[in-house]
């Protein structure tokens, strides 16, 4: 029953695997992105206060959400890794790191651009805000320890780590709208009940966060690739397979 | 000769604060780094007495903050240089009570240490005598949990050559929070309004710290010490 999971400590699996699932995940990314975004610019109805300023959740919501799901799935791995030593799990950890980044800086890039016209400034020093920025702060801190090993195994291990204790960020960015006083709109789709926005908006949305999910399996999987190839080098099957 | 834990937790603090009294110099830099920092401010602002007033917590915090990073390289580094972190780890004593040991005597010397100065500079940077109370124990909270978060940076980075840039990197943003409930405190103590909200966030994240990041500094040091 465990053998799928145990075939994905081998390094030779996982790259076929990643291989393997990369191009239909651009496919599909392509499609679902296509629908979000002609849908969301073309056809969904622009909001009665925002205008067709409110268009740009369309890829701030997802670039979001991402940012926190990747930081997360990068926690999980390397505590795969750390834990039970599988080296694959520091190898998709490693993988996260740079895409997590950036849909943090998307998040917050497309954030500001809103709030120009929205709030009348580019940045606010708002909980949701700031901790986002944390998060992006985080993650330049794993991203710079990993190589600052001498030792490549050592580094992981330290990576891993530092991604754990940063997991205690994810919650409070993701409650920071309810805690606290926030400029920063609640929720409008997480949330218990109905969700506040209309289904005429609601749907290039989801289209797009899929999309963006499928999008990071994609470049996760060429990053893969490219992780397993380089931890792998002097391994004979990686000989055999660039042949 | 057997050693019980509670024994060998007060011969590696004692050790540790003999080591520490030994270089004073080590002890008194950070402290007079704090002093300095907090002197600019006021120079800077062009001594704008009411500008002072209200950036006043800001300053304090900020530069408790980089003050206490100074030390904080410091930690395990000669420790692990000369082999003696390995001794103390295989000594059978568990290496999370050595941990322990070793940074409440590092808070001992340097965040507690700060409490103690805070009220000069507080003098300086025109804060009220009603606020130092609440000040000074926000700053000892803080110092507090930032000797714990900075024990897990400090285990990470210790064997790498030009660690303590990367320290700082790491150990900035987890003690933002601090950052904003500490100044948030002493901000409402000179305000005159109640400061419990924020003493209390503050406490939170100080049993928080204290309660998980003894294992996490462990781990880290293990990772190291591998």
């Amino acid at each position: 029953m465990w053998t799928w999971f145990y075939k994905l400590a081998s390094p030779p699996y996982v790259y076929s695997l990643a291989g393997a699932f990369a191009p239909w995940f651009f496919g599909l990314a392509a499609l679902t992105l296509g629908f979000g975004v002609i849908d969301g610019l073309g056809f969904a109805p622009p909001d009665y206060q925002q205008g067709d300023a409110f268009r740009i959740i369309y890829v701030h919501a997802p670039g979001a959400w991402m940012s926190t799901f990747i930081y997360t799935l990068m926690a999980v791995a390397g505590a795969i890794g750390l834990i039970w030593r599988i080296k694959m799990g520091h190898a998709v950890a490693a993988a996260c790191a740079p895409i997590g980044a950036s849909f943090t800086v998307l998040a917050l890039v497309t954030g500001s651009l809103w709030g120009k016209p929205m709030w009348g400034t580019y940045w606010a020093w708002d909980p949701r805000l700031t901790s986002e920025l944390i998060l992006l702060f985080l993650y330049v801190g794993v991203l710079s320890l990993r190589p600052a090993f001498e030792d490549a195994a050592r580094g992981d291990r330290a990576a891993a780590l530092l991604a754990i204790v940063g997991v205690v960020n994810v919650p409070i960015i993701h409650y920071s709208v309810v805690w606290w006083n926030s400029l920063h709109q609640a929720a409008t789709v997480a949330k218990f009940g109905k969700p506040s926005i209309d289904a005429a908006m609601l749907w290039p949305l989801l289209s797009m966060l899929l999309g963006c999910m499928l999008f990071f399996g994609a470049v996760l999987c060429v990053r893969l690739r490219g992780e397993v190839l380089n931890r792998e080098r002097q391994a004979s099957w990686v000989r055999q397979a660039l042949q | 000769m057997s050693v019980g834990p509670l024994e060998a937790f007060w011969l590696v603090m004692r050790r540790e604060l003999t080591l520490s009294f030994r270089r004073p110099e080590q002890l008194l830099q950070p402290l007079v780094f704090f002093l300095i920092v907090t002197t600019l401010f006021p120079l800077g602002l062009n001594l704008q007495l009411s500008l002072l007033r209200d950036m006043s917590p800001g300053v304090l915090w900020v530069a408790a903050l980089l003050s206490s990073l100074l030390s904080l390289d410091a930690l395990f580094k000669s420790d692990a240089d000369d082999g003696t972190l390995e001794q103390l780890a295989l000594g059978g004593q568990g290496l999370a009570l050595i941990v322990t040991a070793k940074t409440c005597a590092h808070w001992l010397v340097s965040g507690a240490a700060l409490v103690l100065v805070a009220p000069l500079v507080a003098i300086a940077l025109n804060i009220p005598t009603d606020a130092f109370a609440t000040m000074m124990l926000s700053l000892a909270m803080g110092t507090l949990t930032l000797s714990w978060l900075g024990a897990v940076g400090a285990g990470l980075t210790v064997g790498l050559r030009r660690g303590n840039v990367l320290l700082s990197l790491i150990v900035l943003p987890l003690a933002m929070p601090l950052l904003i409930f500490g100044a948030a405190a002493t901000d409402r103590a000179i305000s005159q309004v109640s400061a419990e909200g924020a003493l209390y966030f503050l406490a939170a994240l100080c049993v928080f710290t204290c309660t998980l990041a003894p294992f996490a500094a462990t781990a880290a040091l293990r990772i190291t010490l591998e």
